[in-house]
């Protein structure tokens, strides 16, 4: 952080604004502080407090790679006050950050392995920063795929990548949308993330699932995981308990014995079990 | 050891005050007794059993500002308050169990990612305790680790002997350091035997039974019982000398104004509920377990911290007489281990 104090943020200028779904926008964010820039690190599963003076502040994960090192991105959708007045920023506006917080996505411990990203609606953010760290680094793994998912075509986020996704040769893309969601020109598939997972039954040996996505979206995937063979500690995921402070002290992500911004966000399916269920 | 006569003692907290240090001391408003910091002696009052409101704010304040903004066209300039240096305080009548959760809850807030604004507080408190001579009904400091006179978290630690005055233990650098500028107001006795002065707090259970029952008692059915009279209120929270939750809110206008932290609570239904609708915490018995289960189960899981200190009053705030020393009684008597 800019100075001693753990709630000061950086200050960041807004780069660059993409329109991603109807309410959803992804930021790419500079410091405004060249030290700063040059000394900040992270790594890919960590989140950050982002801030509009004035309105307060949000946590979203940071959504790009942490080895491009010129920018923070963050994808949100507008849904409370913070998010709606960051909705209302324009590109060259100021806006503070702090982070990086919480843990991380355990890449070191999954070279050697299948990685299969599980991803529905706005989900697909922080897995983004673990995706493209992955395919950064993409001789560390086996074969690479995703299954992302969102309510309609409209809805699917980051779609100039998913295109880019698609065309390349050394990883897998499935998308699809809900029933309902799909258009004329639409070539996905059709049917909730948890079925069409289950058509496209991918094998689990020596693979690690990566699952994102809404409560219900979990609750039915993982099952569906199980079923494939895959065990609890070779299954993850992020929680998104509301947070404030981002460092373990305000209390408010206290799910048993730990706290989610610093012990989690990312846990194994393993590690949830043992949790109380209050996510 | 060290002794000091009450005379002395108030010429000693006057003195520290003149010094520029910030002295809090216990005073009554109305019927109850708060801490606030004082000037001169003359209202300060020895005669209670408990403050109504813990010390707790002398660390870790209800409001305070975490940076101020001010745009200026794009720009924005932000302050930061923590640079200025705290001020010197002195904490004068703190029970001992209010001494060893000021130390639990400095320790908490230094876990991990230290906070710099509690943790300079705390460089800058000297905490001047007062043993217990009376306690009531509500008081359980003997079942959570500390008693009535427990040293822990005090610098200097007093405990009233005959003849109107203190024995006087000097405990750290910190409360050394006042002994021998003040020199003159202590006198040297022979080594007392403090017990006999003191408070006789029964045990009314034991944590560690307590922590190895609540470890089952997740799904028990004693969370609905037991939360049924609980309003929501918070007063728990407030009033604890140990609850450390907080929001984090903006004062001000969209042009110029404050970030600032303030006391919040586990009880409260907006504590935890998502933008969504979705709140992990639905009811108030989720509510009130998740208080219980946090001081006594997970906090000592986590870090070998146990979240209570026995003051009582969170039982002597609540309107609507919910009592936690029964309640942990309850727990460590009933709730079986499978």
């Amino acid at each position: 952080m800019p100075s001693n104090n753990i709630y000061n943020p950086y200050l960041m200028r807004i780069e660059k604004i993409t329109d991603e779904a109807p309410g959803v926008k992804t930021f790419r964010l500079k410091f405004t502080n060249d030290a700063e820039r040059e000394q900040f690190n992270f790594k890919a599963g960590q989140f950050g407090e982002y801030s509009v003076f004035g309105e307060g502040e949000s946590t979203f994960c940071i959504a790009s790679s942490p080895m491009r090192k010129e920018y923070v991105e963050c994808t949100f959708r507008q849904a409370g006050r913070v998010t709606s007045a960051l909705a209302r920023r324009e590109e060259g506006d100021v806006i503070g950050f702090r982070g990086p917080y919480g843990n991380i996505f355990p890449l070191e411990e999954w070279k050697g392995k299948n990685l299969l990203f599980i991803a529905g609606g706005i989900a697909l953010p922080p897995m983004r920063c673990v995706i493209w760290n992955a395919l950064d680094l993409r001789d560390w793994f086996k074969d690479i795929t995703v299954v992302y998912g969102a309510r309609s075509v409209a809805d699917l986020v980051y779609k100039y990548e998913l295109d880019e996704w698609g065309k390349r040769s050394d990883m897998r893309l499935t998308t699809t949308v809900d029933p309902g969601g799909e258009n004329p020109q639409w070539t996905g598939k059709v049917g909730f993330v948890p079925k069409v997972l289950e058509e496209l039954a991918p094998a689990s040996s020596n693979t690690i699932a990566i699952v994102c996505g809404p409560p219900v979206m979990i609750k039915f995937t993982f099952p569906v995981l199980e079923k494939l063979g895959f065990t609890p500690e070779t299954m993850y995921t992020t929680l998104e308990n509301r947070m404030k402070c981002g460092v373990g002290k305000c209390g408010r992500c206290n799910v048993g014995p730990v706290y989610v911004c610093k012990d989690g966000p990312v846990f194994s399916y393993g590690e949830l079990k043992k949790l109380p269920a209050e996510y | 050891m060290k002794s000091i006569t009450h005379d002395n003692l108030l010429k000693l907290l006057a003195g520290l005050a003149d010094e520029g240090k910030i002295v809090y001391a216990p005073v009554r408003k109305g019927q109850k007794v708060f801490f606030a910091p004082v000037q001169n002696m003359q209202p300060v009052v020895f005669d209670y059993i408990q403050t109504t409101e813990s010390p707790k704010l002398v660390l870790f304040p209800r409001y305070e500002p975490l940076i101020s903004f001010e745009y200026q066209g794009k720009e924005v300039k932000v302050d930061d308050p923590s640079a200025a240096a705290p001020a010197e305080r002195v904490l004068f009548g703190s029970r001992p169990c209010d001494a060893m959760a000021l130390k639990r809850l400095a320790e908490f807030f230094d876990r991990d990612i230290p906070d710099a604004l509690i943790a300079g507080r705390q460089k800058a408190l000297t905490v001047i305790s007062m043993s217990c001579i009376k306690a009531d009904a509500d008081c359980f400091c003997t079942s959570t680790g500390s008693s009535p006179g427990d040293i822990c978290g005090s610098d200097i630690l007093l405990t009233p002997v005959e003849n109107n005055g203190y024995a006087a233990e000097i405990l750290t650098g910190k409360g050394a350091s006042i002994a021998d500028r003040c020199s003159s107001l202590f006198s040297e006795i022979p080594e007392i035997r403090k017990e006999q002065y003191l408070a006789k707090v029964e045990k009314a259970f034991s944590h560690e039974e307590v922590r190895k029952k609540l470890s089952h008692a997740f799904d028990h059915d004693i969370w609905n019982g037991a939360s049924l009279r609980c309003i929501g209120c918070g007063a728990c929270a407030f009033v604890c000398p140990m609850c450390s939750c907080f929001d984090i809110q903006e004062e001000g206008t969209a042009k110029k104004g404050s970030r600032v932290r303030c006391w919040d609570s586990c009880g409260f239904s907006l504590f935890t509920l998502h933008t969504s609708g979705h709140n992990p915490r639905h009811n108030q018995s989720e509510r009130w377990r998740q208080r219980v289960m946090h001081k006594f189960s997970y906090q000592p899981e986590a870090a070998e911290l146990t979240g209570c200190v026995g003051c009582g009053r969170c039982s002597r705030a609540c309107p609507s007489d919910m009592n936690l020393k029964e309640q942990l009684q309850d727990i460590a008597a009933n709730v079986e281990t499978v």
